[in-house]
């Protein structure tokens, strides 16, 4: 059976999972969040955002709590290490697949 | 001739209006109701830009009309519309088809039915604006439809023809025209009412829609092999993509031949056949040429049957796809076939007359072949030169070559 089947005329592509900014699948590890250590959810006020500032991906919102969108997020552990309170840490994604 | 009850319904709509070559393609865009025109001014072509940016500035087509500041920008444009759904126009001439070199190929690899009038313009180097044919045959491998038109009406009618071959095969389409001789030269034109085009032309329906709920990618880097898709479809490869490019322009000559007979049901105008033929039925020499040259050819046949010889032309109006075996057809009986070159392929000949020859290979047919390089960059063409080439032809038919090596130019060198 031949290409003809896809019915394309030129080149053209759709979105698969991991495509077009989504991450699907190949991310290792997740930042979870302490919120009872993340500054803005301790102090209910707008502060610190750090991890907010240094996410290539901007997936962490400025918000109270603050949230990370798994969608999105690589897994690159930047915010872990920018988090002065030590509130974010990575967790093997292995330990959520079940 | 008989006519038809539809015919004359067009006829009494229809108008004839004394136009020279741009206006009358600047009028077919207009009555094929084009909704983006993208165009940089050159010469000879700059008066299509000009009458339909008036066309556009007085309220008379209701498209969008981007000036642009090049032409390579000019058909990116046409394509970034067409792609999304516009019925696009473009226009240029010689450097300006040169520079749009690129996106020559975009269009046709992404199959979008973009129609483009090229008023035939000599290239340099050095330097000149009048004509010959050089610019749109060395574009002639970029996939696109070529349509040489011999006289103003053919320029409107092949224009509006255009959008409806394209529309239907998804091939984009050049109209040629010779600059000058047909670009500023005015004659009899019938335009068409627009009613009767509409009926002719019906609205363009893109082969792709770009939809944000269903988002797809185009002209992506598309590997060597085939792959399969998100939906676990096996897509394209390159090649698969190129082949089907092929594939559309074979198939396309059915198309040509369908829209340009119900165009001459509609308008009294046939244009069935890829090419024109003058007293070929009884001609065993055959002239062939491209556009306006070919008129001329007919002049040089009218001198040459005068002296005796049975001479016929043949004017090739469609020359991609090439119409091989129509050709073979119309040519089987001729003994002597001299082809005229407004260009050529330097080393080699004159496209054209290398195109003939490959048709005629395996058919049988038996005739000699000559060619002439006539016309370049705006050299007079005498229908005299014409017949005396044919003659001078003639006398070297008897030391029974049937392929020269190569051509021979019509100048003073």
């Amino acid at each position: 059976m031949g290409t003809r089947e896809c019915k394309h005329i030129c080149g053209e592509s759709s979105q698969g999972i991991g495509e077009a900014g989504r991450t699907g699948e190949w991310r290792s590890a997740r930042p979870v969040i302490d919120h009872d250590k993340c500054t803005p959810a301790r102090q209910n006020k707008p502060a610190c955002f750090l991890c907010w500032l240094y996410c290539p991906d901007a997936v962490i919102s400025k918000t109270i709590p603050v949230q990370i969108n798994l969608e999105y997020c690589k897994g690159c552990e930047i915010c872990a290490q920018v988090c002065p309170t030590h509130a974010i840490t990575m967790v093997n994604e292995e330990e959520f697949s079940s | 001739m008989k006519r038809s009850s539809v015919l004359n319904v067009a006829d009494r709509n229809a108008s004839v209006q004394i136009l020279d070559g741009n206006h009358a393609a600047a009028e077919g865009a207009k009555l094929s109701r084009v909704q983006v025109v993208a165009a940089y001014p050159i010469t000879p072509q700059s008066p299509v830009t000009e009458t339909l940016s008036e066309f556009v500035e007085e309220g008379n087509l209701n498209a969008e009309y981007v000036a642009v500041e090049s032409e390579h920008s000019a058909l990116a444009v046409c394509t970034s519309a067409s792609i999304v759904g516009a019925r696009t126009f473009t226009a240029t001439s010689s450097h300006g088809l040169a520079y749009m070199h690129e996106m020559l190929h975009w269009v046709a690899g992404t199959r979008l039915p973009v129609v483009l009038a090229c008023v035939n313009r000599a290239i340099g180097a050095p330097w000149n604006v009048l004509n010959d044919q050089q610019d749109s045959i060395s574009q002639r491998d970029t996939g696109w439809i070529q349509i040489y038109a011999r006289n103003n009406q053919e320029i409107l009618d092949s224009v509006i023809q255009a959008y409806k071959i394209a529309e239907a095969v998804y091939v984009p389409v050049m109209v040629c025209y010779d600059g000058y001789i047909l670009s500023h030269t005015e004659m009899p034109v019938d335009i068409p009412s627009q009613e009767d085009v509409d009926r002719f032309l019906p609205p363009y329906k893109p082969h792709t829609t770009l939809d944000p709920a269903k988002p797809r990618n185009y002209n992506l880097v598309t590997l060597a092999n085939p792959r399969v898709n998100a939906e676990g479809v096996l897509c394209h490869g390159y090649m698969e993509i190129r082949y089907l490019l092929q594939e559309a322009l074979q198939n396309s000559r059915e198309t040509i031949a369908r829209v340009g007979q119900e165009f001459g049901e509609l308008f009294g105008r046939s244009y069935a056949k890829m090419f024109w033929e003058d007293r070929l039925d009884d001609a065993d020499i055959v002239i062939v040429a491209m556009g306006s040259l070919a008129m001329e050819a007919t002049v040089a046949a009218d001198m040459l049957r005068e002296e005796g010889h049975k001479a016929g032309v043949l004017g090739l109006r469609v020359f991609r796809p090439f119409p091989k075996s129509d050709l073979v057809k119309a040519l089987k009986k001729s003994r002597l076939i001299v082809v005229f070159d407004k260009n050529i392929s330097y080393g080699l000949e004159g496209a054209t007359c290398s195109e003939i020859k490959s048709a005629l290979y395996g058919s049988g047919a038996n005739a000699v072949v000559r060619n002439f390089i006539v016309g370049l960059g705006g050299r007079d063409v005498k229908a005299r030169e014409l017949a005396d080439a044919v003659k001078k032809s003639l006398s070297s038919m008897k030391e029974g070559v049937l392929n020269n090596e190569y051509p021979e130019w019509i100048c003073e060198i």
